[in-house]
């Protein structure tokens, strides 16, 4: 796993009371409506696009015009040529072919996790900052708690108990959710509270709008770009963690993986042999995604808070934010 | 000091919830590990006597006579003596001298390293944060790869280039077999020298993230008011950045290591487990291998009390560093 939450630790850990000023008001950019949910066209967000895209396509199509993956031929450990673009591996499978099935493997199971972990946060997360009161303290508490205990030795744990043969996909998938969701819930707790307390909001609740219809209509379209940064922060988390648990030995059975790969590649000594076609590309392309998915996060960043976009120039800017982000400012200094 | 007992107040929580789930895991997976446990033993010649049985059934739960509540009581009862039954992959060493054995190496390697990448990313992200806008810049992006790299593949990489190929370290192990354990300077030296590749693993791949969140607070710190109040003082340059801007920046980042240490602890089972090395996370695996269920959550509760312990560590320190947390709660 990795430490890619502190990146956002900057908004999360404002003191309580104070506006994170993250959410962008729509009057302070020209860009109104849906299109202020969009991040705006940079190269970081085209390139992050790109690598995204191509790997998917990869996993997408890739099987399908690939050969058997687990052809055994007698050509053990070549290196890359015309026949195998990749290699092969100990025992003369296509290291291309297993390339394009595990990424599909990974892919799947970084979405699943990524959108149970990301419900799970919303539900924790928005329910418990909108509700307040006893149940935002039970629920913080709870997701503080999660955040706490260390996931991965939790998760290997939970793995050891489980025999090998009922270890499906959607165990693993479920074990990963549920040790997965509590960072983002904190993210998206602080900003329901800032939400919670605008103008708007007050005005649907004395409409006598229903708290569900508050919270979906209301409120969570506000979180959009931060619920969307959220989950892909739990996709890489999510396919970096399975990687891991697959490369000890304690993934899904019979699962075809880019950890199950390197597992392989592994204890077939493909380090101590040098066979570097073989444990390079699928630790590449975890990296290369997970940057991908990482840029278009730098994106999403700069919606969620102005002030990491480029500066336009300071003076103007402020100026035509007005008084209200003038006195965010001045209460996340205070 | 509402704040403090809070903070005491929410670790006993976490403790407790992980105590917990270790006593529940077991009873709620499929398969009876007491009977696979108590099989194994016999295979390494341990005598099954009756008070082993009831250790290992109140550690790992069995349909038994008592109620969930009495095992629960007994169970707390037994982690409080510390005892944690005994291993069954190195019968018959108990567990609790099996973790004595290899955490020191894991506290000593994974405590180094994340200091050195804690305070290399806050020094990195400090100046990158500040000098905005020039090449520096080009440098985060970088931060993003190096955080979705993968550990252990990290780990790979570094072990086939710096010592399958080039030979400057060690491939495998915590330290020269052929050596005696002890402090003398031949064995720390030797230590010191497998320890730089697993330490260089862990920096490596956690220090994009502590730049990446030191450089954005570092550029919404520098639209402060205060700082350009420093600035039409006429303050040198470096002295507003670590004075005025570092100090104040590096706060969030000191409050997130609580968070990303959870991280950091994960990332280095994973790591020990490629170079072979001593450490509890590599013990945590062979327990998992051996069906040593035992073993097993012994290990996690010892990796989750130390990481709670430290984020306490933090946590103190930060209300000292702080004051307004101290006031606010």
């Amino acid at each position: 796993m990795t430490s890619l939450i502190p990146s956002s630790s900057g908004l999360e850990d404002l003191p309580p009371g104070a506006e994170p000023g993250a959410v962008p008001a729509p009057a302070s950019t020209r860009r109104t409506g849906w299109r202020a949910m969009l991040p705006s066209w940079t190269p970081k967000l085209a390139v992050g696009l790109g690598l995204v895209v191509a790997i998917a396509l990869f996993g997408l199509i890739g099987p399908v015009l690939a050969g058997d993956p687990d052809t055994i031929r007698n050509i053990s450990l070549t290196a890359p040529s015309g026949d195998h673009w990749l290699g092969t591996t100990q025992t003369g499978q296509d290291v291309l072919d297993q390339l394009t099935h595990a990424t599909r493997g990974s892919l799947q199971i970084g979405l699943l996790v990524g959108v149970m972990a990301t419900v799970l946060s919303a539900v924790f997360g928005v329910i418990g900052g909108y509700v307040g009161g006893i149940v935002d303290e039970a629920f913080s508490l709870f997701s503080n708690v999660m955040l706490v205990i260390p996931g991965l030795p939790l998760v290997i744990v939970i793995s050891g108990f489980v025999p090998a043969d009922q270890r499906g996909s959607w165990t693993i998938a479920l074990v990963l959710a549920v040790t997965g969701w509590a960072a983002s819930a904190r993210v998206l707790r602080a900003q329901t509270l800032s939400v919670r307390n605008r103008d708007y909001v007050a005005a649907a609740r004395v409409a006598g709008e229903k708290p569900w219809r508050v919270i979906c209509v209301e409120i969570v379209p506000n979180l959009l770009p931060v619920l969307a940064s959220q989950f892909v922060f739990a996709v890489i988390a999510a396919i970096l963690s399975e990687a891991g648990l697959s490369f000890l030995g304690l993934g899904a059975s019979n699962s075809s993986t880019l950890g199950t790969m390197l597992y392989f590649a592994q204890n077939g000594f493909a380090l101590q042999r040098e066979a570097w076609w073989w444990f390079v590309p699928p630790g590449l392309i975890i990296a290369v995604f997970g940057c991908g998915l990482a840029l278009i996060n730098l994106s999403l960043d700069e919606i969620i808070n102005p002030r990491l976009r480029r500066p336009v120039r300071k003076r103007a800017a402020r100026a035509a934010s007005g008084s209200s982000r003038n006195s965010a400012v001045r209460s996340t200094a205070a | 000091m509402r704040y403090y007992a809070r903070k005491f107040g929410f670790y006993l929580v976490a403790l407790w919830a992980a105590v917990t789930l270790n006593f529940f895991i077991p009873r709620m997976m499929p398969g009876n590990p007491v009977d696979i446990l108590m099989a194994k033993l016999q295979q390494r010649g341990g005598t099954v006597d009756p008070s082993v049985r009831r250790s290992y059934e109140l550690l790992l739960g069995a349909d038994r006579s008592d109620s969930l509540v009495q095992q629960y009581v007994s169970y707390l009862g037994n982690l409080l003596h510390g005892d944690f039954g005994v291993s069954v992959s190195s019968y018959p060493a108990k567990v609790s001298d099996v973790i004595g054995q290899s955490l020191p190496w894991t506290i000593v390697l994974i405590g180094m390293a994340t200091l050195i990448s804690f305070v290399l990313g806050l020094v990195l992200g400090t100046v990158v944060g500040w000098k905005r806008g020039t090449w520096l810049d080009s440098i985060i992006p970088s931060t993003t790869v190096l955080a979705a790299v993968p550990y252990f593949w990290l780990a790979l990489i570094l072990a086939a280039l710096l010592s399958s190929t080039l030979h400057w370290f060690p491939l495998l192990g915590g330290y020269d077999v052929s050596l005696s354990m002890g402090w003398n300077w031949p064995f720390i030296s030797s230590a010191i020298y497998h320890g730089i590749l697993p330490a260089l693993t862990v920096v490596i791949s956690s220090v994009g993230g502590w730049l990446l969140g030191m450089r954005n607070m570092m550029v919404s710190t520098a639209a402060e008011d205060y700082i350009l109040t420093a600035r039409a003082k006429g303050l040198r340059g470096n002295r507003i950045m670590i004075r005025y801007a570092a100090r104040n920046a590096a706060l969030p980042s000191v409050a997130g290591f609580a968070t990303s240490l959870g991280f950091v602890v994960s990332g280095s089972v994973i790591t020990e487990q490629v170079f072979s090395y001593p450490g509890i996370g590599g013990r945590l695996l062979q327990a998992v291998e051996n069906n040593d269920y035992a073993l097993m959550q012994g290990i996690f509760l010892v990796i989750t009390v130390a990481v709670l312990g430290a984020n306490l560590l933090v946590d103190l320190l930060y209300g000292l560093i702080d004051p307004r947390t101290r006031v606010s709660n």
